[in-house]
């Protein structure tokens, strides 16, 4: 068999960086044109009062999505974190937290579609919420558990042993440890997480789609946690598929609400992190 | 278990070495010496005392040597304690060296003199003590306790020697006192033969603290006999032989 | 007249402080510790030698119940404070590690300030008090020669601090519990030779008043500060004795070995 030529080896790193700035640049392109796409179409119909009008206006949606996102965060974070801190700190090898963890991993994998049938089979029949804010609420704290579990873990885990060995040696016990050196330093990380499953749970239609959104004009606002509300990836779902007669741009309008919306979010996320770390060194 | 610190063992090995030729130096030099006074050979004389400083010199060395591998390979245990006793043997081997060249000066004095009797017990102490010198050295090198043992034994035989020669001079000082210069020169001879042998025995005991870690006077009731000799005991020394 | 043989495990003179009979220790099925039986001594410095992994780190953590943090490790046998078993069920193990206190390789300082970290130890134990804690963080930074070069910047944050530094506020902090016996694991290994000289004569000082064993792969050091020496090897304690004979005369071949470096 013939030996292949011999490349240089400066040659070879100059072809490779250039492969792989080539593969970076084909995963930026799609989501830029994506983008693109998206502001272009929909810029006529944006304004201050696409915004924030009530009636024809994306007022309401976005009202109702931060409230839902935030009574997810409400449920999820306590929850998410505490197994975080079991999983980490506590839980000794054994049959039991491997089935913890197994369940953590398939929840991860459902697909929306099928939290949303859960959601309804539990939170609005089951245990009679009905239709509203505590039901979808609820639902959306499902999906966007593992997501908190698995980085509140990683935060967790990113503390360095020695920190945990030294205050065992000084006499803490595991909760004082957990309390003291352990969450305070797990925090950035923790509170990114949370940003990012808020993040997430912005941008989901199923769970709420059967469990507490709808489209009102009359009642835009929910009055109580027990009321159905008007969410923005719902709003975005009806407008493109099911109402008639609306016009194009506002659709991408909507969209591109949305979309900056969760980049907002997610961008916020990374900033508070890298703000965090930088005061928290060690 | 493979051996590590080579190199430093490696200079343990030459530190021994060059005591070994101090050693063989220093016994040339009582060999010499020892001769030229029975032959009355003044030649020979003058190159024991010549060969002194080169003694000195190698003295030194030696020390120097052991210094440096203190400072720089932190010995422990054994070879701490080899190094230790190395520093001391070269003390008594560089004495040995001195009392050498007081003999060959003596030869050198009796250069002229005719003995008034052959001399038979001189030669014999230096040949006992040449052999209990190159005994102990050998005894530190091949960390040997047996030849140590050995070399503690033969010190009975000079110090028996030593004895005849006294009584001996005694005598013929007070028959013939016309020999009575030769007699004290020759009755010191005997003397530093005797102290080159005790200086052997120190030599043969550092060795047996180097290898036991112990600090123990092998033979200390032999020493103190051997004070109470020389206050005159008529029960000393000279029945056998 | 020759000196009998001595034993390879002397019993220490004075009041014994820590000790352990027959005691085992097992990482699931690798045994660490095989039979170690030793007494150490009140108010001195013991120093723990032997090549790298033979269980003196793991035996030192015997001592304040450390080992208990890896979930395979099983230890039998005893290990006693003043006489009182530590592995008895109704140890307190906050409370042990209050009086047995450790300092480690990585001084591992916490992300807080110098002041925080020294006080660290008594908040836990419910010291809350200002002027007490104030009292405390000064006199354990006194007790571990770190006070002057800090007095004024108690609130900059610990990480700042030279390696050396750190390392004297791990003392300081271990001291801020008061603790009787004070553990150390190889802590000098990760700082440089005018800091190790630092602390081996901060050590000196605390002998006065604690009972300290230092476990270090530097036999130099171990020379250096201890009064009484114990050569582990493969998780036994082959010899033990004071320091003087370890390292002039040791009982045992394999000790003598190890001290003049011709280990394999």
């Amino acid at each position: 068999m013939k030996a292949l030529p011999r490349i240089r080896p400066r040659t070879m790193q100059a072809l490779a960086f250039a492969g792989l700035w080539a593969l970076a640049v084909l995963v930026i392109v799609p989501v830029l044109v994506v983008l693109g796409i998206m502001v272009a179409k929909g810029w006529g119909e944006l304004s201050w009062e696409f915004v924030s009008s009530v009636d024809t206006g994306l007022l309401a949606p976005i009202v109702g999505t931060t409230v839902l996102v935030m009574l997810t965060a409400a449920i999820a974070a306590p929850v998410g974190v505490a197994a975080a801190v079991y999983l980490s700190e506590y839980a000794r090898a054994g049959t039991f937290v491997r089935l913890v963890r197994l369940a953590i991993v398939n929840l991860a994998g459902v697909p929306s579609v099928v939290y949303g049938l859960f959601g309804l089979a539990l939170f609005v029949t089951l245990l009679q919420f009905g239709r509203c804010l505590l039901a979808a609420a609820f639902t959306m704290a499902l999906l966007v558990l593992p997501l908190v579990i698995t980085a509140s873990e990683e935060a967790l885990r990113q503390v360095p042993r020695g920190l945990r060995e030294m205050s065992f040696a000084l006499g803490a016990t595991r909760w004082q440890t957990v309390r003291r050196v352990v969450l305070p330093n797990a925090l950035p990380g923790i509170i990114t997480g949370m940003v990012l499953s808020i993040g997430r749970a912005a941008g989901e239609t199923a769970p709420i789609l059967f469990t507490g959104a709808f489209l009102s004009l009359t009642h835009p606002f929910p009055k109580s946690l027990l009321d159905p509300f008007v969410a923005l990836t719902y709003r975005l779902f009806v407008d493109a598929t099911e109402v008639p007669g609306v016009a194009e741009g506002v659709k991408w309008a909507e969209a591109v609400v949305l979309v900056a919306l969760v980049l907002g979010l997610n961008l916020g996320a990374v900033t508070f992190r890298a703000r965090l770390r930088r005061a928290r060194r060690w | 278990m493979r051996r590590t610190r080579q190199a430093f063992d490696e200079q343990l090995a030459e530190l021994e070495q060059r005591l070994l030729r101090m050693g063989e130096f220093v016994e040339t030099m009582l060999e010499k010496a020892g001769r030229a006074l029975v032959t009355h050979d003044t030649k020979l004389a003058k190159e024991a005392i010549a060969a002194d400083d080169t003694a000195d010199d190698m003295d030194l060395e030696i020390e120097q040597h052991c210094m440096r591998l203190l400072a720089l390979q932190q010995p422990m245990s054994r070879d701490l304690r080899t190094i230790g006793t190395v520093m001391k043997v070269i003390a008594d081997v560089e004495r040995i060296g001195d009392y050498s060249v007081d003999i060959a000066k003596t030869a050198i004095e009796l250069a002229q003199t005719e003995y008034y009797k052959p001399l038979e017990d001189i030669p014999q102490m230096v040949e006992i003590t040449r052999w209990m010198l190159r005994q102990a050295l050998e005894a530190l090198v091949a960390h040997d306790l047996t030849l140590v043992a050995k070399v503690i034994e033969r010190d009975d035989e000079v110090d028996r020697l030593w004895y005849r020669i006294r009584e001996q001079v005694e005598e013929v000082m007070q028959a013939r006192p016309e020999v009575v210069p030769q007699a004290v020169a020759l009755l010191l001879v005997a003397r530093y033969l005797e102290r080159v042998a005790d200086h052997t025995v120190n030599i043969a005991e550092r060795v047996a603290y180097m290898e036991t870690g112990r600090l123990e006077a092998l033979a200390p009731s032999h020493r103190t006999e051997l004070e109470v000799g020389d206050e005159g005991n008529p029960d000393s020394g000279a029945e056998e032989i | 007249m020759t000196d009998e043989s001595r034993e390879t495990i002397q019993k220490p003179e004075g009041e014994v402080k820590l000790d352990t009979s027959d005691l085992n220790l097992y990482y699931d099925s690798f045994r660490a510790l095989y039979d170690v039986t030793v007494s150490i001594p009140a108010q001195t410095i013991t120093a723990l030698i032997g090549p790298s992994g033979c269980g003196k780190s793991s035996f030192l953590r015997c001592f304040n119940r450390m080992n208990d943090l890896i979930p395979t490790a099983r230890v039998s046998g005893d290990v006693r404070l003043d006489g009182q078993n530590v592995y008895d069920r109704e140890t307190d193990i906050p409370e042990l590690r209050k009086r047995v206190g450790m300092v480690f390789q990585s001084p591992n300082p916490f992300p807080m300030s110098i002041y925080d970290n020294v006080a660290y130890g008594p908040r836990l134990h419910g010291t809350q008090e200002r002027s007490v804690l104030d009292e405390l963080v000064e006199k354990s930074l006194r007790g571990a020669a770190l006070w002057d070069e800090v007095k004024d910047t108690l609130r900059k944050s610990a990480i700042d601090l030279s390696g050396g530094q750190q390392q004297r506020l791990s003392i300081a902090r271990v001291l801020a519990v008061e603790p009787e016996v004070l553990l150390m694991d190889e802590p000098c290994s990760a700082l440089d030779p005018t800091a190790t000289f630092k602390i081996e004569e901060l050590l000196l000082e605390l002998k006065e008043s604690y009972t300290i064993v230092i476990v270090t792969h530097n036999m130099y050091q171990a020379s250096r500060v201890s009064q009484y020496s114990g050569f582990f090897l493969l998780g036994e304690l082959i010899e033990y004795g004071p320091t003087v004979e370890i390292f002039e005369n040791p009982e045992d071949q394999r000790t003598d070995d190890y001290v003049r470096g011709r280990f394999g």
